[in-house]
C-alpha cells in the first residue's frame, strides 16, 4: 500500500484530495451524525465489554446478590446486628453484635464460612463449627455486608495458595514464631486466653480462612493489614502451615503438639499407672499346687 | 521392761488368732514338666529380647532419616521401630526374670520381726564413756589457747567462700536501664525489618517490631550487632506495636504525646520473669504473658490488671519522621523486663 492512498496523508497528492473530498461530501449527509454516534457507541461498549467485562457483568449480578444477602441477612443475622448491620448495643452499653459496616467481604467469608457466625449461643467466644450457609448464600451476605461500606475484599485464590518453595516456607516459618506463636502454640495447635477464651487450633482451616482472619482479625485476634504484613508474607506463612500439616510426625505420638502438658499426664497417669497396675497384678497372682513335692 | 515400753496386756483375744495359712507348693515345685516348661519359657524370653536388641542395630540402619525419613502410620520410622525394639528387649528381660523368680527361685516364707529401734543401755554407756574419755585425753578443756586459736582457724574458712563470690559479678552497672532505643530510631517490622507508617495499620492491629538497628550496616558494611551481643540487645529492646480506637486510651499525665492517632508501643518482655509476650486481645486491649498469666491493659500504659507481675509494661514514646515512618522519640523512660535491687520504683501518675 502506498503512502498516498491513506485517508489521512499527506495533502497535495491526487488520491488525498480524492478521498477528502469524499469524506467532506460525506460529512454533509444527513445520516452522518446518527453513524458516527452509533458507530461510537458500538465502540465505546465493545472496548468495554472487552476490557472489563467482569466489572460490567457483575454490576447488575452484584445489585441481585446485594439483594439476595439483604433478605438472608435479615432472617439470620440482623437480630444481634440491627437490621441494617449498625449492631445492636445492650442496656448496659456493652455489645449484643457488633456493627458489620466497614468489616467487609472477607469478614462474612471468614465468619460465616468458618461456622462462627451464625452463632449458636452467646459464650465468651465464637466457635467454629460446620458451616450454616453454603458457598453462594456466604457470597451473598458477603456482598451485602460489603455494599455497606469500604472494607477487605474476599481474597483471590493467587494470593493464598500455599507456594512449595523452600524460601517462601522458611520465611514463613520466621514469620509465624514471631506473629502467630504466642497465642495459636509453636504447632498451630492452639492456646487458652483468658476469660474462657482461646486461640484456636489452625489444624485444618483452609488457606483462605487464614489469609482472611489475618486480614480482618476476628474476634480477639489482631489484624494484620496488607501494609504491614504483606500478601505475600502472609502467602509464606500460610505455606508454612500448610507444609507442616504434611510433614509427618516424625518424632511419634505428638499427643495434640501441647508440648509438656499433654506429654506430662500420659507419661504420670498411662505410663505410671500401667507400671503400678503391673506390679500390684504380679504379687497378687499366685497359682499354687495341692500335689505333694516331689523327691 | 526397764525403758518405758510395757507390754499392753489383753483378755482372752475375742477372735483366736488364725495363723499363718498352711505354705503350699507350686505346680512347678512338684511337676517336674512345669518345672522344665517355666524353665524354657524364661529361656525363649531371653531370646526374644536378643532378637529385638537385634532388630534394633538393623533398623537403625534400615530406615532413612533426615530430609526424606522413611514414614509408618505418618510416624518417623526409625523412631518407631528404634523405640519398639529397644523397649521390647527391655520388656522380655524384665517378663523374664520375673517369670524366673516367682517360677524357679526358692519359694520358702520367712518370718522377719521388728527390733527395737533405740540403742542397747550397754552401748550407750560405752559410746558416753568413749567421748569422755576423748575430752579428757585431748585436754582440749584445759588448753584454752590450742581450743581458741582452732575455732579461728576453722570460722576463718568461710572467708574463702565469701571472696569467691567476686567472681559472679562485674555488677551490670547500667545496663539493665538502657536499651538500643534513642531518639528518632525507626521502629521497624521483626523478621523483615521493613519500615512502619501510621497510616499501613488498623485499628486493632499488632507488630511485633524490633528497633531498625539490627537491621543496618555499619560503616564498615557488617552488621551493628551480631551474633550474642544482637541476641543480648534484642532481648531487651523487642517491642509491640499496636493500634487502638484513640478514645479507648486512657495516657497517663506526661504521656499524652506518646502515642500517634492510637498507635502505641510497649516492651515486649514481661516484667514478671521476663517472658516476651504479644498474645493481645483487640477487643479488650488486654496483653497476656503465656508463662504465669500476668496481664496488662495497653489502653491504660500496660497497668497490671491480673496475675503476678509486680509493674507496669514499659512504654516506649512514638513519633512520625519526615518520612512518614513510626520513630521512638527516646529510649525507655524506666528499664524494661524483670525487676532487679537497684531498679528505682516508677509509679503511674
Amino acid at each position: 500500500m502506498r503512502l498516498t492512498s491513506l485517508p489521512f496523508g499527506i495533502p497535495g497528492t491526487g488520491a488525498a484530495k480524492r478521498l477528502a473530498g469524499r469524506l467532506s461530501t460525506g460529512r454533509r449527509s444527513r445520516f452522518a451524525a446518527p453513524l458516527v454516534l452509533v458507530v461510537g457507541l458500538l465502540v465505546t461498549g465493545g472496548l468495554y465489554a472487552t476490557l472489563s467485562p467482569a466489572t460490567a457483568q457483575s454490576s447488575t449480578d452484584n445489585a441481585a446478590m446485594v439483594t439476595k444477602g439483604r433478605s438472608l441477612f435479615l432472617v439470620g443475622c440482623a437480630s444481634c446486628h440491627g437490621k441494617n448491620a449498625e449492631g445492636i448495643q445492650t442496656v448496659k452499653g456493652g455489645q449484643y453484635g457488633p456493627s458489620l459496616i466497614g468489616v467487609g467481604a472477607a469478614a462474612v467469608d471468614f465468619q460465616v464460612g468458618t461456622g462462627r457466625m451464625p452463632m449458636a449461643q452467646p459464650g465468651p467466644q465464637a466457635q467454629r463449627k460446620p458451616p450454616i450457609y453454603d458457598s453462594s448464600e456466604i457470597e451473598a451476605l458477603a456482598a451485602y455486608v460489603a455494599s455497606l461500606g469500604p472494607g477487605p475484599a474476599v481474597p483471590d485464590s493467587s494470593q493464598y495458595s500455599p507456594s512449595t518453595k523452600t524460601a517462601d516456607i522458611v520465611k514463613g516459618g520466621e514469620f509465624f514464631r514471631t506473629n502467630c506463636t504466642a497465642c495459636h502454640n509453636f504447632a498451630g495447635a492452639g492456646g487458652a486466653l483468658p476469660r474462657g477464651r482461646y486461640a484456636p487450633s489452625l489444624k485444618g482451616v483452609s488457606p483462605k480462612h487464614i489469609y482472611e482472619a489475618l486480614l480482618t482479625g476476628p474476634q480477639q485476634m489482631p489484624v494484620f493489614s496488607d501494609g504491614v504484613l504483606t500478601p505475600q508474607d502472609k502467602r509464606d506463612i500460610i505455606s508454612y502451615l500448610h507444609k507442616n500439616e504434611e510433614t509427618p510426625a516424625y518424632g511419634g505420638f505428638t499427643l495434640g503438639s501441647l508440648g509438656p502438658v499433654s506429654e506430662g499426664l500420659f507419661a504420670w497417669l498411662a505410663g505410671m499407672g500401667v507400671l503400678v497396675g503391673a506390679a500390684v497384678w504380679i504379687a497378687a497372682n499366685s497359682t499354687r499346687s495341692r500335689k505333694k513335692t516331689h523327691p | 521392761m526397764t525403758d518405758g515400753h510395757e507390754l499392753a496386756t489383753t483378755e482372752a483375744d475375742p477372735i483366736a488368732d488364725p495363723g499363718l495359712p498352711e505354705h503350699l507348693p507350686r505346680p512347678t515345685d512338684v511337676d517336674p514338666a512345669a518345672e522344665r516348661r517355666a524353665e524354657r519359657q524364661v529361656a525363649m524370653l531371653f531370646g526374644i529380647s536378643a532378637l529385638f536388641t537385634l532388630l534394633f542395630c538393623v533398623s537403625y540402619f534400615v530406615f532413612s532419616v533426615g530430609d526424606h525419613p522413611s514414614v509408618v502410620f505418618g510416624l518417623g520410622a526409625s523412631t518407631v521401630a528404634l523405640g519398639l525394639c529397644l523397649g521390647l528387649a527391655l520388656l522380655c528381660i524384665g517378663i523374664g526374670t520375673i517369670q524366673w523368680a516367682r517360677k524357679l527361685m526358692s519359694d520358702q516364707e520367712i518370718i522377719e520381726f521388728r527390733h527395737p529401734s533405740g540403742s542397747s543401755q550397754e552401748d550407750k554407756d560405752a559410746t558416753l564413756e568413749a567421748l569422755r574419755l576423748g575430752t579428757e585425753e585431748s585436754g582440749i578443756a584445759r588448753r584454752p589457747l590450742v581450743r581458741n586459736s582452732l575455732l579461728g582457724a576453722v570460722s576463718l574458712l568461710g572467708l574463702p567462700a565469701i571472696i569467691a563470690l567476686r567472681d559472679l559479678g562485674p555488677l551490670p552497672g547500667d545496663k539493665l536501664s538502657h536499651t538500643v532505643w534513642k531518639k528518632g530510631m525507626r521502629v521497624v517490622q521483626d523478621v523483615d525489618g521493613s519500615p512502619i507508617k501510621p497510616q499501613d495499620m488498623e485499628v486493632g492491629q499488632l507488630v511485633n517490631a524490633e528497633p531498625a538497628v539490627f537491621f543496618q550496616n555499619g560503616p564498615d558494611g557488617a552488621p551493628v550487632y551480631e551474633g550474642v551481643e544482637l541476641q543480648t540487645q534484642k532481648a531487651k529492646a523487642a517491642v509491640i506495636v499496636v493500634r487502638m480506637q484513640p478514645d479507648d486510651i486512657k495516657p497517663a499525665k506526661g504521656r499524652e504525646n506518646w502515642g500517634v492517632n492510637g498507635i502505641l508501643c510497649y516492651s515486649k518482655i514481661c516484667t514478671h520473669v521476663g517472658c516476651p509476650i504479644s498474645l493481645w486481645e483487640q477487643q479488650t486491649h488486654h496483653l497476656l504473658c503465656p508463662c504465669h498469666q500476668s496481664t496488662f491493659d495497653l489502653a491504660d500504659n500496660g497497668r497490671v490488671i491480673f496475675g503476678p507481675a509486680a509493674r507496669h509494661l514499659p512504654q516506649l514514646p512514638l513519633a512520625v519522621d519526615s518520612e512518614g515512618y513510626l520513630v521512638a522519640t527516646s529510649d525507655f523512660t524506666e528499664p524494661v523486663g524483670p525487676s532487679f535491687w537497684e531498679r528505682d520504683n516508677y509509679e503511674l501518675k
